[in-house]
């Protein structure tokens, strides 16, 4: 709740000093102290030091995991916004309305990852969302930006369209919008015995919500949104859209049917004739075979990266095909592997002048320092042994060889990792073995080096060490 | 009434909204379909929320569905506001509305 409130306030703070203060360096450490008193009442409240005591008549279930997930999504906010100041100061003028808008966008994933009641889900998408298509617009002039913004927009509302009728079809088949019913016996209710999670209405509105969260966290087959508007939206914004907000949906998505699977059997789902576990699987194998063999084609490693996205995106659906406590281990230590890659990568990106292949080409010589960064970002998506990237995969095999009888979604899964080591070695081959110049658009500081050179050694460090980022789930 | 016919009316109204973002390629209509997807959920939680009575076991069991369509409205109309802002930055590059005009992305 602290995380939930701060972040409303700390959003209403940006859009006041964006009035009141007329230092445009100034929005900067502005944000970034609210983030870090943010951070710092997240962790106060999982230490059960909740400042406020809000009945919340179940609607929000603050658990363990769901606070230390906030935790990763601020600390990596932190890392987002310390890494590519610069550049959110570069995209337009209205500087402290960014920041507000980020705050916002927080504030919808923190009630991702607690909700407990289908109206709170719907309003955590919605808050996670609607800031999100200003941000892509952010560069009004630029045409680029203003078509992703219409079709992430679009696109958007459409699904929620879709999750909308999901619900209302599942308050049709189950007579109310709770996940857990706490203190009250569900087989002596109304809606208990005679029609609980048995109707056809339940199943399809299920499958309605499936097909919505599916639009939100770029899964095939409805992943199509995602390249354009990754390209499109300026390069800072993608990179906080690509990794805290994918992430804040993927923990929405696990949250919904790891509870729901609490609530129904197997058996009652094999009574309706859906299986849920093949489903998933087969939407995890086409988002692998989308995301990895379209990235395979690419020039421009922006859009190579989008696509990359999507099929980092297959990787963390095996956390809702197992569903154990190995794939929510599993899914926190992929969502700080991945984001912090990603923003790294990206950070560097949005200072180059050429987004293609080509123009990485040489940077070992003329940048060492940020070809080093990149090469370990690069090593640690494509999931090589003493990365965090290892372990993060690692971790969500191993939760579906755990289920049993999924092995065969294991065994694609390590063929499409192999697949895509080939083009992220693209570019790190690019950097270090062919003659070129690299040239910024922007300068780049000292500061902004050693930021590369600490997210770097942070990936190498937890690889070497993922219980550091484990222990604190449990202890 | 049966609750088939209003099932049947709601998801007559989803399917013509999805028929329409699909089809139409002027951005406004498109806009205006999905709001009639919204509309139809919210007719169907509604219809719904009287097939489960209040009991007192289940208090709030015809309420809440009432009350989820308030907040839908109130996100609707937040959407609205945002979209519109896109659409109108829009015409102010392009002077034109249509979605297809827009596809320099897709290079």
């Amino acid at each position: 709740m602290n995380a939930i409130i701060l972040s409303a306030i700390f959003g209403i703070v940006m859009m006041l000093s964006s009035a009141f203060v007329k230092n445009t360096k100034a929005y900067k450490s502005i944000a970034l102290v609210g983030l870090i008193l943010l951070l710092l009442a997240n962790i106060c409240e999982t230490y059960s030091h909740a400042w406020l005591n809000i009945p919340t008549f179940d609607m929000l279930e603050f658990s363990r995991f769901g606070l230390y997930f906030n935790t990763l999504a601020i600390a990596c906010t932190i890392l987002f916004s310390a890494f590519s100041q610069r550049e959110i100061e570069r995209v337009g003028r209205y500087i402290g309305e960014y920041f507000a808008l980020i705050f916002f966008v927080l504030c919808g994933i923190f009630i991702l990852s607690s909700y407990n009641n289908l109206l709170m889900l719907f309003i955590g998408i919605e808050i996670m969302s609607i800031p999100l298509y200003i941000l892509t617009g952010a560069r009004k002039e630029n045409l680029k930006s203003n078509e992703a913004s219409l079709k992430y927009f679009l696109m958007g509302s459409f699904s929620t369209g879709i999750l909308l009728m999901g619900i209302a079809l599942v308050y049709g088949g189950t007579g109310d919008f709770a996940l857990v019913h706490h203190g009250q016996d569900i087989s002596t209710s109304i809606a208990g015995a005679m029609n609980k999670r048995m109707s056809f209405l339940d199943v399809a509105g299920m499958i309605l919500i499936l097909t919505g969260m599916c639009f939100k966290v770029s899964a095939a087959p409805f992943h199509f949104w995602a390249p354009d508007i990754y390209d499109g939206s300026p390069s800072v914004f993608t990179s906080f859209m690509a990794t805290i907000v994918k992430a804040g949906a993927f923990i929405a998505f696990i949250r919904l049917f790891a509870i729901r699977e609490e609530e129904t059997t197997i058996l009652e789902n094999a009574i309706i004739g859906v299986d849920w576990k093949m489903l998933f699987s087969i939407i995890i194998v086409a988002t692998l075979l989308f995301g990895n063999i379209t990235a395979i084609f690419q020039q421009s490693v922006k859009r190579m990266l989008a696509y990359s996205s999507i099929a980092q995106a297959g990787f963390m659906l095996f956390s809702l095909l197992s569903l154990n406590d190995t794939a929510k281990e599993g899914l926190l230590l992929y969502v700080v592997a991945y984001s912090v890659a990603t923003i790294g990568l990206f950070g560097i990106l949005a200072k180059m002048k050429d987004y293609t292949l080509a123009g990485y080409n040489g940077m070992a010589k003329s940048h060492p320092t940020l070809a080093f960064a990149n090469a370990i970002f690069l090593l640690s998506l494509s999931g090589i042994p003493l990365t965090i990237g290892f372990f993060a995969k690692y971790y969500m095999l191993m939760a579906v060889i755990q289920t049993g009888g999924y092995m065969w979604v294991a065994i694609v899964g390590v063929i499409f990792a192999v697949i895509s080591v080939f083009y992220y070695f693209r570019v790190i081959w690019s950097m270090y073995f062919k003659e070129g110049t690299v040239e910024l658009k922007y300068p780049v500081t000292k500061g902004f080096k050693i930021l590369a050179v600490v997210m770097a050694l942070i990936i190498i460090l937890l690889g070497a060490f993922p219980q550091v980022i484990l222990n604190f789930l449990y202890f | 009434m049966p609750i088939q016919y209003y099932i049947a009316l709601a998801v007559t109204l989803f399917s013509i909204g999805v028929v329409g973002v699909l089809i139409r390629r002027n951005a406004i209509i498109v806009f205006m379909c999905i709001e009639l997807m919204l509309n139809a959920a919210n007719l169907l939680l509604v219809a719904f929320s009287k097939t489960h009575p209040a009991t007192s076991v289940a208090p709030l069991a015809g309420i809440d569905g009432q009350l989820f369509v308030f907040f839908v409205m109130v996100v609707a109309a937040a959407e609205v506001s945002v979209g519109l802002a896109i659409i109108v930055m829009l015409y102010r590059n392009t002077h034109s509305v249509d979605v297809d005009f827009l596809n320099r992305l897709k290079n």
